[in-house]
């Protein structure tokens, strides 16, 4: 089966920056990929490299079977919602919607029918004789994404398309986008710094750090198997224990990373395990975390909400379940 | 915001107000009640009497058609060249960063901020220099210098306003260079050069400078009207055309402030 998107050895350098370097990356057709990353590390320039913004310095992209390079964004089956949603201001929302059937040459009626449906799709039926500048930002999120999907491209592209949102918003779209991705089957390329946004929502997640892939699988595979440091500490804050403290445990001299969920802690008189000190707790809500000095070792611990703590400064013990402790293979 | 509100002005600051209004738009509102004057030699005040035969003596004035047609095409067409260049221009300095952006968004502008009398001579000696004779184009070439600024200037604060993302979005949707520009980039900035290009044909028909050192034997109407000041009969007549040149530059530049007005909330409403 063709890959919806295929990336080989795909470099995109401006200047001395190597924005994208070397990138190899296969998307299965109805994918629901995520790429997840810092800001600067490469993910939106991928992006843009699918949607033909950018061309690649090196390598070869295809898109179902077909060659990439050079072709414009307006002849690619791709379609894009724009982080700042990119609305046209001058048409009210129903234009806004048929916009990219109205520049195919759809004849009035049916690319407003279109329009419509696809508006009712996002759940704003009915909307259609407003402008933009009337519109939440939910609203307009909901319009851009009905723009794009007007198209039926293969490929729907959103770049951080959540980011504007309030959480309660955020959530909600989240839901709604995946349930919306099953209907359509179409693949979902989705841009995100947020971690939990990647995890909740991808099929598959590609890590992105200094324009390369650090790591690509199921949203499980990145938590629980993260096969860097980097991994680990950007998804989901783990810690990184150092090959010395990870021998005395596992008896392996290499990286290890311990969830901070997989942390007891306890006052320190009783059992065995690490020996640490409390040196700040932060309210989180639901949960609270603890950062803890474990002879030098600085190292995070999440416990619910309403759990016995003892007080800031004092002796604790740190216990956790040898199979928690994950090795790494790279030290990077 | 204002820490004065609802409190009236002191009355001494209003007379000096009115003071200053007046002192601006006496010595027009003076022009035109000359336009009725009943002596032809020189402007006296009070008129000796009133009449409105000057404006069917204007009317039989072929030089004054002549002037008039004059100005009307020279400004015509240096704003359409303003309008593509200074669009075209914009375009590329907002749009692009490439090696020299700065100057070159400097050196634009530069024809405005210089003396027109410094444009003016540059102007006729590079004519006498490329062996050009003077004719309605080297006026025309002259007046597109500052016109293109005008045109620029809307244009780029337009462009800076409108959202660098619309254009890849129309790309994204299937609009090639063309359809990009015809759909999205021509409704969002139209305001913008309406009113550049009515500023322009204002400043256009308007300049005496740059004309007196490019026009050679032809007349626009202002450098007509300085001819017409030296000759001892039917001074009002140049009063009249006066009042003609008020109202056809002053409505476009009414309306340009409008426009720009309007602009700016279609503009703000975007965000």
């Amino acid at each position: 089966m063709t890959s919806a998107v295929s990336f080989k050895q795909v470099s995109r350098h401006f200047g001395s920056v190597r924005a994208v370097d070397a990138v190899d990356l296969e998307i299965a057709p109805g994918e629901f990929f995520a790429m997840l990353g810092p800001s600067g590390s490469g993910k939106t320039t991928c992006l843009r490299l699918i949607a033909g913004f950018e061309q690649p310095t090196a390598g070869s992209i295809s898109i179902f079977g077909e060659r990439a390079e050079g072709v414009p964004p307006y002849r690619r089956n791709v379609n894009t919602v724009f982080q700042d949603y990119a609305l046209f201001p001058h048409l009210n929302v129903l234009d806004n919607v048929a916009y990219g059937l109205m520049v195919k040459g759809v004849g009035k009626a049916e690319r407003l029918k279109a329009a419509e449906e696809a508006l009712s799709l996002v759940r704003l039926p009915g909307y259609g004789a407003r402008r933009p500048g009337q519109l939440s930002g939910g609203q307009r999120q909901r319009v851009a994404l009905a723009r794009a999907l007007v198209n039926q491209p293969k490929v729907l592209l959103l770049d951080e398309p959540l980011g504007a949102l309030d959480l309660k918003l955020r959530e909600n779209m989240q839901e709604e986008l995946k349930s919306l991705q099953k209907v359509l089957g179409i693949t979902f390329v989705f841009v995100t710094h947020d971690q939990g946004e990647a995890l909740s929502m991808a099929d598959r997640v590609a890590v992105f750090n200094d324009g390369r892939i650090m790591q690509i699988g199921t949203p499980e595979d990145i938590y629980q198997r993260p096969k860097t440091r980097f991994v680990a500490d950007f998804v989901g804050s783990s810690n990184v224990l150092p090959p010395d403290f990870v021998q005395r445990y596992s008896g392996q001299h290499r990286w290890g990373s311990l969830r901070p969920e997989s942390i007891r802690v306890s006052s320190a008189a009783s059992g065995d395990g690490v020996a640490a000190r409390l040196v700040g707790t932060n309210y989180l809500g639901a949960t609270t975390r603890l950062a803890l000095d474990a002879d030098g070792l600085r190292l995070h611990a999440m416990v619910p909400a309403g759990t016995a703590l003892p007080a800031e400064g004092e002796a604790v013990m740190l216990t956790f379940n040898r199979e928690s402790l994950h090795l790494m293979d790279e030290p990077a | 915001m204002r820490s004065d509100r609802g409190q009236s002005a002191p009355l001494r600051l209003k007379i000096a107000a009115a003071c200053g209004l007046l002192f601006l738009h006496l010595p027009i509102l003076l022009i035109f009640v000359y336009a009725f004057t009943t002596e032809e030699k020189s402007f006296v005040w009070p008129p000796p009497g009133l009449t409105t035969q000057w404006f069917a003596v204007t009317w039989n004035r072929p030089d004054v058609w002549e002037a008039l047609s004059l100005s009307i095409r020279v400004a015509a067409i240096s704003t359409a060249i303003a309008l593509v260049l200074g669009t075209l221009c914009a375009a590329a300095v907002s749009q692009t960063r490439f090696f020299g952006r700065e100057t070159i968004s400097l050196l634009v502008i530069l024809p405005i901020a210089l003396p027109g009398i410094i444009t003016g001579i540059a102007l006729r000696s590079a004519f006498a220099l490329a062996d050009i004779p003077f004719s309605f184009w080297t006026i025309v070439l002259g007046h597109a210098t500052f016109c293109v600024v005008v045109v620029y200037n809307n244009a780029v604060a337009r462009f800076r306003r409108t959202s660098g993302s619309m254009i890849e979005a129309s790309m994204d949707l299937g609009a090639d260079g063309f359809q990009t520009f015809r759909h999205v980039v021509l409704p969002n900035i139209a305001t913008a050069l309406l009113a550049g290009g009515m500023l322009a044909f204002a400043l256009s028909f308007d300049e005496v400078i740059v004309t007196t050192f490019t026009a050679g034997q032809q007349q626009t109407v202002p450098i007509w009207m300085l001819e017409e000041l030296i000759r001892p009969r039917q001074r009002p007549v140049t009063n009249v055309v006066a009042m003609v040149v008020v109202l056809v530059t002053l409505l476009p530049i009414l309306l340009a402030y409008y426009l720009t007005r309007d602009g700016d909330q279609i503009a703000g409403s975007g965000k």
